[in-house]
């Protein structure tokens, strides 16, 4: 693991809602982030089926696409989500871990645009997409 | 004061887990329900600000229209036997979340038998001054 990644993993899983999710820093550099939500009983949304309530997904989904920003060679300061869009194609597999993988494939003076993809243990599926557009704080 | 109504809203929302880990709950005022997110500070995104994370808002829209939408579906007497389950669903970030209590309501736009479309509307200290709103699609069970 390299130093930034290193100083990355401490810093978002030092966020309160993050540990609270038990989200672990995978990757990141150069625009793209790999976040991953470990299966938590607590964050169950169908008691029936035991399936991760889409919040959650949506958090870590959000959290990655932050992380994205944060890592692309512009080297925002801060950034805050302005919108984000997620289609929820299938439940995710109970028992496995989410994994959100984010791109910022394009920043401007003030905005950037990143998309995201959720994944369980079967990587070939997508369990939800998402676009979002986050503002960009250059540093002063 | 609960009826029936009431009583087959609170029994599927009740046992969720995750609606528990956000600690959101629901208020009636005759007709209209309102999602009640109180601040608790496992709710935080960045703590330098401190904002509310972006996926917590995310949750707390998408939870409310799923409940907004069995709520008005138990109002006009259909049968409810599970929760819609969601497509998509876009959120505008409107402004930073404070740390303190949030609320929340939907409005049906449409709700037929397969699809629904549902708007989201969230505040703080002024229902006129959003700080999130978002509009989704649902399948219906």
């Amino acid at each position: 693991m390299t130093e930034i990644t290193r100083i990355a993993r401490q810093f978002i899983e030092a966020l309160p809602h993050a540990a609270a999710l038990g989200l672990r820093l995978e990757e990141i550099g150069d625009g793209r982030a790999v976040i991953a939500m470990p299966y938590d009983p607590r964050l169950i949304g169908d008691p029936a089926s035991g399936v991760i309530h889409g919040g959650a997904v949506s958090a870590v989904m959000d959290t990655a696409s932050g992380a994205a920003v944060m890592s692309h060679p512009a080297g925002p300061a801060s950034t805050a989500t302005l919108d984000l869009r997620i289609d929820y194609m299938r439940p995710a597999t109970p028992g496995q871990t989410i994994r959100a993988r984010a791109h910022c494939h394009h920043v401007t003076r003030s905005v950037a645009f990143v998309s995201v993809v959720a994944t369980d243990d079967d990587e070939t599926r997508p369990v939800a997409m998402g676009h979002g557009a986050f503002t960009v704080d250059r540093p002063r | 004061m609960t009826d029936a109504r009431e009583e087959t809203l609170r029994g599927l929302t009740g046992g969720i887990p995750y609606l528990q880990f956000l600690g959101m709950r629901f208020e009636r005022s005759g007709d209209e329900l309102t999602a009640v997110l109180p601040f608790t500070p496992h709710l935080i995104g960045n703590p330098v600000i401190p904002a509310l994370h972006g996926g917590v808002t995310a949750a707390f829209l998408e939870v409310t229209a799923i409940v907004g939408l069995v709520w008005a579906g138990l109002g006009e007497g259909v049968q409810v036997s599970a929760l819609p389950k969601t497509i998509d669903l876009t959120v505008d970030y409107l402004r930073a979340g404070q740390p303190k209590d949030s609320f929340a309501r939907a409005r049906i736009n449409r709700s037929g038998r397969r699809y629904a479309s549902v708007q989201v509307e969230a505040w703080q200290d002024d229902p006129a001054r959003l700080f999130a709103q978002g509009n989704g699609h649902f399948l219906m069970p």
